[in-house]
Parts: C-alpha cells; structure tokens; sequence
C-alpha cells in the first residue's frame, strides 16, 4: 500500500498523472455539481410542501366546485377556505398592469404562512387574517410598476380597492418558477363588486382543507371518486406535480450534460492511461526483473490508481459543490426559494461514476501492464500493448451508456443521446480522415499522411469541444434573435381577451377613435371534447402530455364563415356556413389523431354538439395573431355563451392608449405580448447563464480529450524531430512541417465544428422554434479560426519541447 | 534453446556450473548467444529443451512468477542500457528492489549503497541528469542493495566511454568481492573477460 502511494507521489511529480487526475476530477464534478443542486431543489420542494400547498388537500378546477363537494369537507370535520384567481388589469390614473389576481376566504391559508409588510421594504410580519373586504394586498412589483404606495386606491374591474399591505411571502407562490404578473390579493366577498368573473373569463377554482391526517385522507378518497373532467385534487404526495416535474425535467437535461462530459472525461482517461502505460513498459520490465510477480505488479498499480481516484473524486465533489453554489446562486431570481444544504449523497454519486471510469476506461490498458515480459529489459520490441484493445473498454461503454439511459429518465432519449454522441463523433473522424486524406495531396501538407488515423482523431475531438463552444457562443444567439425576428414589424403586441359581446361595437369605435387600426374581434366559445366519431374520449387515451393537456382543459372554439386570412387550408375545403363541420389546426390535429372526416363532440354549458372535421389549417403562429385550434361556421356556435378576443398593435409611445382601454373596459385584459416575450426571454438568458456552468465542464473535457490525444503522439514527433535533426533538418524545417500538420488539422476541425453547430442549430430551428435560421458568417469564421489559434498553440508549444531538448538525447532515451 | 517456426537453434549442448562467489565471463561476437544465455540463467526466458537449477531450485520447474520471486530473492541486475526508471531519483532507483521485497529500510540501505560507489551527493538527481558512468553505478547500487547471491552483467560496459567504462568495472569487482556475490558477466570485451576467474567463449550457440 505505501509503496502504491510512494509510486503515485512519483508518477505525479513526473507529470504522468495530471491529465487523468483533472478528467476524473471533472467528471465528478460535473455529475456531483447537477446531483447537489437537484438534492437541494429536491429537498426544498419537500420541505415547503405545505407551504406550496397552503392546505392539506387542495381541489382545483375550471369551473365552480359542485355543492355537494363543499358540503362534503365541512361534513368532514376538516378546516376549509375557498379561493378563485385569475389575471385582470390592475389601474391606478393612467398607468395599468396586468396583475395575478387571487380572491380568498376567510381562513387562508390553512397550511403554511403569508406575511405582509405595511410598506415596501418594511419588516415583515405574519399577517392576521386576510385582506378585509374593500382592501387588496400587493406584491412590491405591483407597487413600483403602478406607482401606487400603500394606503392609496387601486382600480380591479369596476371597483376600487385600497392598497393596505405588501405581501413579502405567500403560500403556493414560495417556489413558483415563472411569475409574469404580479399578486394582488383580495377578500373574495369583493368579487361580484368587480364584475371580473364573466363567461369566458379563465377562472381557477380552489376549495382548501387541513385537517388530521385521517380525516384528509378520507375526505381525499371520497372526493376522488367523483371528480369530473378539468376538476382534479393536489395534496402533499402530488402536491405541485407541474414544478416537480418541471425540476425533473431540468434535472434531467442538466444530468445528460453533466454525463456527456463524463463520456469525454472518460475518453481523455482512456487515452492518457494507455499513454501512462505504454510510458511504464520499460519501468514495469525493470521490475519484473527484480523479482515483482504479476498480481503483485497489477496489485501495486491498480492500488495507486484507486488511490489517485479517491483524490480526484474528493477534489471533483468538492468542485461540484463550489459549482452548484454558483448554480443555485446564479438561479436566485428564477427559483423563487432558499434552498437547504445539500446532503453528501451526490458526493457518493459522483464518486461512483468516478470510479466506473476508473474502472472502465483506466483498468482495461492498466492491466496489460502485469503482462509485460520481464525480458523486454533486454529486447526492447517485447510486450508492446496491441491496438486492438477496443474490446476491453466495452465494460467501461456499457456502464456509461447504462448511466446515461438512467439519467435520461426514458430510455428514448438516452438512446438518442448515446446514439448522437457516437454518430457525431464516428461522422467527425470520418469526415476529418477524408478532409485530411485530401489535403495531404497538397505539398505544403504531405506530412498529414504520416499520422493519419491519428490525426483523425484528434481532429475529430477537436471538432467536439468547438461544436460545444459553437453552440453556446453563436449559435444560442442566433437562435433567439431570429425568433425574436420572425414575428413581422407590424404584428400586433397587445392581446384583448375577455369582450363581452355587447362590448364589442364600442371597442370598435374606441380604438377607431384613438386612430388605431381596428382589429378583427372573434368570437371565443369554452367546450369540452366529450367523444370522437362517438367514442368518449378521456385524457387518459393519451400517452402524450401535451395532449393529455389539450383533452383535459376545454377548447377554445371560435366561430367565423370565412377563413381567417393568416391561416391556410392544408388538406379538405372551408366550411360550409350551413352545415355542422368543423376545421382544426394540423398541429392539434395530428397531437390527438384526428382526421379529415372524423366526427368531433363538444360539450359547452352542459349541452353537446357534434360535427364533422372537413378541413385542416396550417397557421403562422409567429404572426402574433389570433389563432384557434378549432373553429366552426356561426350557425353552429352563435346560440352559445361567448367572449370576444382580439390581437391589436400599440406603437411604441402610445402606452397610454392602453390605461384608457382598461379603464373604459375594465374586464377586459389586456395581455402585453411585447413584456412578455421580454420576461420570458430574461428567464431563458438566466437559465442558460446559469447551466452554462455544466456546458463549460463538458467544454473542459473536450479540450481535456484534444490535450490526450495530441499527447498521444507527442513521443513519437519528438523522435522523428529529433531524426531529422540529425539528418541534418533546421530547427525551423522541423517546425514548418509539424506547423503543417496542426494547421490542417485545426482548420479541418474548426470547419466541421461549424458545420456540426450550424446542423444543430438548424434542426433546433426548424422542429423545436419553427423558424428560418439565416446563415451567420460569425460562425463561419469564428469555428475554424478558434480551430486554427487552438492547435497553432498547440504546435508552437509542441515545436518548443520537440526542439528544447539535444536530438542526441532525445534519441537516447527512446532507443 | 529454439524460436520461431523454423527452428532458429539459438544455444544447444551448454552445460555449465557456476560455484558460489565465482566469477564467470561469457565472451562471444555479436549474436554468439551469448545474451539468450543470460536471459535463460535469469529466468527471463525459457529454454525449448534443458534445465538450470539457481541455488539447487530448478528455474523451469517454477511458473514465471514464481521464478520472478525468487530474482527478487536472489538475483541483481546490470545493464548495458542501464535501465534506470526515469521518473524516480537516483535514490528511488536504488530503493525500488527493497520496496518491493518489502524488506528491510529500503532508503537508508540505498543511501548507503550509492554513497559506497560514490554517489552520495547525487541522491535526488533523475537519470536524465546524470552522466553514463553515474547512471551505471546508479545501477551497480540498485544491483548489490537487496545483497543477491546471484549478480548478471550484461554488457556494462557497453554504453560507456573507456574512461568511465573502468571506473564501473572496478566498482563492480570490488562489490562482487565485499558480499561474495556470485557473478556471470557477458562482453564482447576480451580484456575485462580476463579479469574474471573463468571465462567461457560462445560462437553460434555453443561453449566454444
């Protein structure tokens, strides 16, 4: 044992170790910076359960909860309050604001705390009660955007409310990730008086109950039973399952990332071990001679590898957690909670990955060790380890392919991920073989046919870690820029929603008189999907989330005879006004398996209604206009309750045209697409500033894997420049031709990273944004130049050690 | 002693006996042998046909790590190459036979050793950084440090000048006598060969 340390202290100082030593080390500890942070979210989700909850048992539905279920929570003995939220448009004088409108009982919360303070940025307290009826409680964001202080009115619908605290911390909101608009909080008895809740109007309806853990779970399997469609139950076990999975979705991503740097850590440790080893040959010949028996030898050098595995996973645990600090650092305005300490378990997780690439990728060279004759002392061509070893790293690939399928979640998409890893990197050697087999016919380049194969690989790792860097630096911009492009100059950035019908004559000859371009107004009727060509339909059909989603909520069906000019018939004809029929969107069509001719039934207001599907329409979502999935001829819709809904453009300078429309029309709300393309994109800016931390790990390793496998050839160049330096070869001859060799190599691998970005990011483009990438020639050039400074270093430091040493020497300590 | 399909006979019909504390020389030209014999002697390499027995234990009848524990036992090494590990220190290199046998105190054993062949002064040195003659005697001290009964030359003289060449062989000799080792020594040089006890003359494989 202290022999196998003595020998690492050794190996180290030789600077045999380091290369290995880092690549295990950020392996872990990009594996443990993801583990720690998603322990820590984890742990803080379970922690403010209750509070995220604000109950015990939490009933959400679309619509007003049934009589009979009330009645059934206060026969159950349990504590019980109500609320309803929505968004409406807060105003005060001129300035309005869209605001997330909460209404509650007396009683709320049930669970967990809400604290106000009575001024922004006084100390806080637990507030005693609810807001009294007349009065409202706001967010700080609320009070600076308004400009509104408290004591002062503030306008919702039709009524004024006195502002009387600002909330500092409220239940259910504690860990809410996205937060467009901001709380307002109100006595639900001041509803009716703002005349907010209308037809149409999207509403969410929540019952409360907290009681002993018997009663709520009685009262949870007796509400089960009867729980209609858009009605559905959150308790502690499913509490807040869209941030759960939200954060498992995240963490997933992040963890692949993490992983796929460890697949490169492990290649950079499979090539640096095997040059370690083909190093110690003579060393390990030496000892069999002095009387080292082979388990001895395989056990002295196994223990010193576990023994610098065990440092570089402690190093690389500890760099995770420094990572994950800055993570959950950078994280802050996003993750709208303070996260507990993480607990040692990633750690362990991480030094368990450490240990499978130690195992997989170090021990298969590591053990052809023991097999080197001890006669090579006297004849040195002896025990060479043989090329064909691929096999033996097939136990350390099937662990990190087993790895990275769990950590995917599904096995899809870690199929995917190993798949594309492999693909990418066997389509990036095959390229950079024929690009360089090509080259080399040119004189300046000859050299290029000495280390082929080589030279493949190594240009290949390169093209890997440049691809990475691509796609973080250009191709991330290009992709948000030209999302933000695609919606036309003129589309509209303000949506109306919530007209009633007598209100739309008048809106007309409002905007009309503002001078503003008169919209189209449509009709919006809410109905349910009961059956499709007569068999009932429930989300549960579906395996698709998004379409589970779809059939769970009710549609929004609109109503016009003429087909809306931004939107295209794909296959069938228009409706007929006078017959029952149908045209749905492609997209929606296709997510839940409709057909030309199938026959839909919808359920609005507790009548039914079907029709026939005679057309399919392909719109243009980026146009900002209004679009619905589903519409029919008026004569099908017309007798039903409907709002109204509209898409307008308000010139920039013009913003106040928008307090006076919310003041004529206070239930109407106007959604302000402009802030919240903003808002999103500022969330997506964190996010991606914050993951960059993982991306620069993979980085790492990509470059960690170039290093090795430049240096895997490195013995070899300075024994041919030491040759033809006695051969009588300048020492600058010497360095133009290996300047050659890196030139082409990097500027082979510099293009083929600029294709694999610009691959990338036009499949992103196309499937997951649908939009047109135009061509940047940053990229372009960008990829090979950072090729070609990548590797001209490499060659010039390279050319200074090749040609430090005396050829004689060099010569000598090869022989 | 045969290799490869064609039956290269590399050694046939040797038979010899070395005495304890001998000193024996093998001389012969370039590919007399004389090498593979050294290698067959060490236990380094197997013979097709024959026997040799070190300290009255038949080598062949051991499996190949059998016979590595017992040159850790009994057998030192030198080199025409002198086979220093370059990333150790003079002193590492002159511990590495006791570290491994797990006997003794291997540093204080190698200070001694290399101060008694001169090297006292260049303990922390690399291989590099030493001269042909220091890295020999380097190998002279990793040689005699674990006191085997049986020390093989090959060459030693080989990579050196003259000058330093001698300086090596006196070392060697003086060594040899100090703990009685017994030594087979392999040259082309006839000069050095004279100054063993008995000297053997191999020409194409066989005792000459």
């Amino acid at each position: 044992m202290s022999l196998s340390w003595r020998m690492l202290a050794r190996d180290w100082r030789a600077g045999e170790l380091g290369v290995l030593g880092v690549a295990l080390a950020l392996a872990v500890a990009s594996v443990t910076s993801v583990g720690f942070f998603a322990d820590r979210v984890g742990r803080a989700l379970a922690r403010d359960a209750h509070q995220l909850l604000g109950a015990d048992l939490v009933l959400v539905a679309d619509h007003p909860w049934k009589k009979q279920v009330i009645e059934k929570i206060s026969a159950s003995g349990a504590k019980h309050a109500q609320a309803l939220s929505f968004v409406s448009m807060a105003l005060r004088g001129d300035a309005s604001q869209l605001a997330g409108v909460k209404a509650v009982s007396q009683g709320y919360p049930l669970r967990g705390r809400l604290r106000i303070a009575p001024a922004p940025g006084a100390p806080d307290a637990e507030a005693q009660g609810i807001p009294p009826p007349g009065s409202v409680w706001v967010d700080e964001r609320l009070v600076t955007d308004l400009g509104t202080g408290v004591g002062q009115k503030l306008r919702l619908g039709r009524q004024e409310l006195e502002v009387a605290a600002v909330i500092t911390l409220e239940p259910e909101r504690s860990a809410g990730f996205f937060n467009f608009a901001p709380r307002v909080l109100l006595n639900l008895a001041d509803v009716p008086a703002t005349g907010l809740v209308q037809p149409g109007s999207r509403v969410s309806y929540f019952e409360y109950a907290a009681g002993s853990p018997e009663v709520v779970s009685r009262l949870q399997d007796e509400l089960k039973k009867d729980l209609g469609r858009g009605e559905r139950i959150e308790t502690l076990e499913t509490g807040r399952p869209e941030i759960r999975a939200a954060v498992e979705r995240a963490q997933r991503f992040l963890g692949l990332t993490a992983l796929l740097a460890a697949v490169l850590a492990g290649v950079a440790i499979a090539l640096a071990t095997r040059r370690f080893v083909e190093r110690h040959l003579d060393g390990v010949a030496v000892m069999r001679c002095l009387g080292a028996t082979q388990p001895r030898l395989l056990r002295l050098y196994a223990a010193e590898f576990a023994m610098l595995g065990a440092i570089a996973c402690l190093l690389g645990a500890a760099l995770g957690y420094l990572a994950q600090a800055g993570l959950g650092a950078a994280l802050e305005g996003v993750l709208r909670a303070d996260l507990p300490l993480a607990t040692p378990w990633p750690a362990l997780q991480g030094a368990l990955v450490g240990v499978a690439l130690l195992l997989g990728f170090a021990l298969p060279p590591l053990v052809q060790l023991k097999n080197v004759p001890a006669l090579r002392v006297m004849r040195r061509e002896l025990g060479s380890p043989g090329a064909g070893a691929a096999a033996s790293y097939a136990g350390g690939f099937v662990t990190l392919c087993a790895l990275l399928v769990w950590q995917a979640g599904d096995s899809r998409l870690g199929a995917y991920v190993v798949g594309g890893f492999a693909v990418a990197l066997v389509v990036f050697f095959v390229a950079a073989f024929l690009a360089l087999k090509s080259l080399s016919r040119l004189r300046f380049a000859r050299d290029l046919r000495r280390h082929l194969r080589a030279n493949a690989v190594q240009t290949a790792a390169l093209a890997l870690g440049l691809t990475a860097l691509l796609l973080l630096t250009f191709t991330r911009n290009d992709l948000v820029d030209a999302w933000r492009r695609s919606a036309p100059q003129d589309a509209p950035n303000r949506f109306l929603i919530g007209l009633q019908p007598d209100q739309v004559s008048p809106m007309k000859l409002f905007l009309a008189g503002k001078g503003i371009s008169v919209p189209d107004i449509y009709p919006m009727v809410r109905g349910r999907l009961v059956a499709v060509n007569g068999t009932p339909v429930s989300e549960a059909d579906y395996d698709d989330e998004r379409a589970r989603r779809l059939v769970e909520r009710e549609f929004n069906l609109s109503y016009v005879d003429e087909l809306p000019s931004h939107n295209a018939i794909a296959a069938g004809r228009w409706l007929d006004p006078g017959k029952a029929e149908l045209s749905v969107e492609e997209g929606v069509a296709g997510r839940l398996g409709w057909k030309l001719g199938d026959e839909l039934t919808f359920a609005v207001a507790g009548e039914r209604f079907g029709a026939r599907i005679t057309s399919l329409r392909r719109l243009r979502w980026d146009s900002m206009k209004v679009n619905f999935f589903v519409i029919a001829p008026a004569k099908l819709l017309e007798r039903f309750p409907a709002s109204f809904i509209s898409a307008l453009r308000i010139e920039p300078g013009r913003e106040a045209v928008v307090g006076e429309l919310a003041r004529r029309f206070p239930n109407v709300t106007v959604l302000d697409v402009g802030a919240m393309l903003r808002e999103a994109q500022r969330l997506v800016d964190q996010l991606v500033h914050a993951v960059q931390f993982i991306f620069l790990f993979a980085l790492a390793a990509g470059l960690l894997v170039l290093y090795c496998a430049l240096g895997a050839t490195e013995d070899e160049r300075r024994r041919e420049a030491a040759m033809m330096r006695v051969l009588g070869a300048s020492r600058r001859q010497v360095a133009r031709r290996s300047r050659a060799e890196f030139l082409a190599m990097g500027l082979v691998g510099g293009v083929l990273a600029a294709l694999g970005a610009a691959l990338i990011g036009e499949l992103l483009a196309r499937r997951v944004f649908e939009i047109d990438l135009p061509i940047n020639a940053a990229l372009w050039i960008s990829g090979p130049l950072a090729g070609l400074a990548l590797l001209s270093l490499n060659a010039w430091l390279s050319a200074r050690k090749v040609l430090a040493a005396p050829p004689a020497l060099t010569l000598r300590d090869s022989v | 002693m045969r290799s490869g399909a064609q039956e290269l006979v590399i050694l046939r019909d040797i038979d010899l006996e070395v005495t304890r504390g001998e000193a024996l020389s093998v001389v012969g030209a370039s590919g007399s042998g004389k090498s593979t014999l050294l290698a067959l002697l060490a236990g380094l390499d197997t013979p097709s046909e024959g026997r040799v027995e070190l300290d009255g234990q038949d080598l062949f009848a051991l499996d190949e790590d059998a016979r590595a524990a017992l040159r850790g036992r009994a057998v030192g090494f030198v080199f025409q190459s002198f086979q220093l590990l370059p990333a150790l220190t003079a002193l590492e290199n002159a511990m590495l036979p006791l570290e491994l046998s797990g006997k003794g105190d291997p540093e204080k054993a190698a200070r001694e050793m290399l101060a008694r062949v001169g090297l006292a002064e260049r303990l922390q040195h690399y291989p590099r950084q030493l001269s042909g003659g220091e890295q020999q005697r380097v190998a002279l001290a990793r040689a005699f440090v674990a006191r085997p009964k049986l020390l093989l030359a090959d060459e030693p003289t080989g990579s050196l000048d003259a000058e330093s060449g001698e300086a090596v062989i006196r070392l060697l000799f003086e060594l040899n006598r100090e703990s009685g080792t017994t030594l087979v020594l392999v040259t082309h040089d006839e000069s050095l060969a004279k100054r063993c006890g008995r000297s053997l003359r191999l020409a194409a494989g066989r005792i000459g």
